[in-house]
């Protein structure tokens, strides 16, 4: 079993969702970010995303937009963020660690040579927004050769005739995109959202998780009752923006992110209660 | 496919939009049923005669086709080689070959039930063209251009806003095509249900390099055609500039099969390809990658995060190019060369002197080939050029740098 069934096999068994949450890989510095990271689990998520950051991240909103160039200008490269996962796994075995991000630098990497170094490093599975399922050729067949978790994405245009072949090499879970749009913009419905996840529920066993638009602890809360896990990213990014002091961590940024991640937490413990 | 032949190089994409290693569909995946869907309505499109009755109709009556072939005789003797000839894109509508494509896809838009257009645009050639396109077919449209471009190309803003466009200026990284493209790929994906992407280049996911492409391929069909009845056979080199690669690959797919005819892309050098990031020739100086959609020859550091490149013209300023390109570059059917922003300059002077035809800053990095190619050619030889689009929005920006202003 891999990291990422075993922690949904954990919260099922609690009767709770997944508190999934993205930072970016090297925001605002190495340093700092690598003390977010390791900061997570402590603050309640279940599941962590770190962003491999990219030049052109044409599926994200300003704040994570903003995150990457952060990180990229201090100098994080992706060799940079497999050696975050290699550090935080001396310390923490248990909590999945799932990086996502665009396919170029993977593919400049050396596909096979990165799912070797991810391994290695300890990453549970891979989110990779330009790869639909139909270039599964590419990354998604060798990372599950690799023993890598392939999670899609799902969105409100995957009809049904269509979801079997989105679900079809879909591993670890399922990230359901709650709206059309980028990261950060603002949820519509959230009843259209439960219908939603009982719909993908009827084609997979996989655990589903919601992601996009959602921001507080109420967000998650309303969320988390039907979906097996809520995913936060925006609002962590943009605290580690407005936590710096003339464009750099301060003592502020670790704790910022820390206290928006306890308090989801604690949404998405009444999510069923 | 209009061919037949196994070894053809006009077969591409396969049903998987690649172009040998080169093209694919590397988008989201709320664009990807949409993008199943613009296939299909393409694909019936093609076949349907009263769709292509309707963009013939138009391509005479609104654009003002065929565009005509011209000899420059003084810049034949003055280069005293090769007949040099001009393919005259600049005399269209709008003032580029950037309506054959619009025209295309608005009529696909409205087959599709779209009721919103969106676009890139670099040097606003292509934005003009969708403007007003959609002022002729009454739908909303926003333009994203970047905010460095709306700066050097004002008379396109102009006429944008003027032709009832929303001209949205994007300032994320160095606010040039590139950022467009992403902004305008954010919109999309936020009004999927509503919204046409009526991109301007062949490039992008498949469908959009094929389709571009085929609404393009009318330059390089007229162009045989054309040849032939003033030469009796068919040139012995043509040339067009490459940024995106629309207008070249248009020029181009209708020659790939004749052997004998050498055929030239004109990238921006800039200020040369050995300088770093001072350039946009993807194919001369990058390496194949993937970006907006499709793989294909990008300008990239070793972590594979994409450069901004430069170039004196907005139009070639894109680290990417369109994949068939990409394919065309590898398999060496087509020699592409760079040419920096200083071959450009003096190109665009010497047409405007010797023909009084005030080309496009894009289609002066062609005529800057043509002006190495002619010499060494023979007398009896002839070389053309498609001069991609005229030079009206370009003339501040030439006279900055030639300091007339």
């Amino acid at each position: 079993m891999s990291r990422i069934e075993k922690r949904f096999a954990e919260l099922k068994a609690q009767n709770r969702p997944a508190l999934v949450t993205f930072v970016m890989g090297g925001d605002p510095d190495l340093a700092t970010s690598q003390a977010i990271f390791e900061a997570l689990p402590q603050a309640g998520a279940d599941v962590i995303e770190l962003g491999m950051p990219f030049s052109d991240p044409m599926a994200d909103g300003v704040a994570i937009q903003l995150g990457g160039q952060r990180a990229l200008a201090a100098g994080q490269t992706l060799r940079g963020v497999l050696g975050m996962v290699e550090d935080f796994r001396r310390k923490d075995e248990t909590t999945p660690v799932v990086l996502m991000g665009y396919y170029n630098p993977i593919y400049i990497f050396g596909v096979d040579k990165f799912l070797a170094a991810a391994k290695d490093a300890g990453v549970d599975g891979l989110i990779i927004v330009d790869l639909p399922p139909e270039e599964d050729e590419e990354l998604c067949i060798p990372a599950l050769k690799a023993g890598i978790n392939f999670i899609r994405l799902t969105t409100p245009t995957t009809d049904d005739q269509r979801l079997p072949t989105v679900l079809k090499n879909t591993s670890g879970f399922v990230y359901y995109v709650s709206m059309n749009g980028i990261t950060g913009a603002a949820i519509k419905s959230r009843g259209a959202v439960g219908e939603a996840v009982e719909r993908i529920k009827s084609h997979t066993g996989l655990p589903v998780a919601v992601g996009f638009g959602i921001k507080t602890a109420e967000d998650a809360a309303e969320i988390g009752r039907h979906a097996d896990g809520i995913v936060v990213g925006t609002v962590l990014v943009d605290a580690v923006g407005q936590s710096l002091v003339d464009g750099k961590a301060s003592d502020k940024t670790v704790s910022a992110v820390r206290d928006i991640v306890a308090s989801l937490a604690a949404g998405v413990k009444r999510a069923r209660g | 496919m209009d061919n037949t032949g196994i070894n053809s190089l006009r077969n591409g994409p396969d049903e998987h939009g690649r172009f040998g290693l080169y093209g694919g569909r590397f988008v989201a995946e709320t664009l990807m049923p949409l993008i199943l869907d613009l296939e299909q309505h393409y694909r019936a499109a093609k076949t349907d005669p009263a769709y292509q009755a309707e963009l013939k109709d138009l391509a005479v009556h609104y654009t003002g086709r065929p565009s005509p072939l011209y000899f420059a005789k003084r810049l034949t003797e003055h280069l005293g080689g090769a007949k040099v000839w001009f393919k005259r894109e600049e005399l269209n509508h709008t003032g580029s070959h950037k309506i054959n494509n619009c025209l295309g896809q608005i009529l696909l838009a409205k087959r599709m039930g779209k009721t919103r257009i969106i676009a890139e645009t670099g040097a606003g050639q292509h934005g003009v063209a969708t403007a007003t396109v959609c002022a002729k077919f009454d739908l909303p449209c926003t333009i994203f251009m970047g905010a460095t471009d709306v700066e050097r190309q004002k008379p396109n803003v102009l006429r944008m806003k003027m032709l009832g466009a929303e001209v949205r200026p994007v300032t994320a990284g160095a606010g040039t095509l590139k950022d467009a493209m992403n902004e305008a790929l954010r919109d999309w994906v936020t009004n999927v249900d509503t919204t046409y992407y009526l991109i301007g280049t062949a490039a992008g996911p498949h469908p959009y390099p094929e389709m571009v492409r085929d609404f393009q391929s009318v330059i390089g069909t007229e162009l045989k055609e054309q040849f032939q009845a003033a030469e009796g056979k068919l040139p012995d080199a043509i040339v067009a500039c490459v940024g995106g690669g629309s207008n070249a690959i248009g020029t181009f797919h209708a020659f790939l099969d004749n052997p004998e005819v050498a055929i030239y892309g004109a990238e921006a050098g800039g200020h040369g390809v050995d300088v770093e990031n001072g350039h946009a020739a993807s194919m001369t100086g990058g390496s194949p990658g993937v970006l907006h959609g499709n793989r294909t020859y990008l300008l990239q550091d070793k972590d594979g995060q994409i450069l901004e490149g430069h170039s004196i013209s907005a139009g070639l300023d894109y680290p990417g190019v369109g994949p068939e390109h990409s394919f065309l570059h590898d398999t060496k059917r087509v020699t592409y060369v760079p040419i920096t922003d200083n071959e450009a300059l003096a190109a665009f002077q010497l047409c405007t002197r010797m023909e009084g035809i005030i080309p496009a800053l894009e289609s002066a990095h062609g005529l800057a080939e043509v002006i190495k190619l002619a010499p060494t050619m023979g007398k009896d030889q002839s070389v053309v050029l498609c001069l991609s689009g005229r030079g009206d929005k370009d003339v501040e920006s030439v006279g900055n740098y030639l300091g007339l202003l």
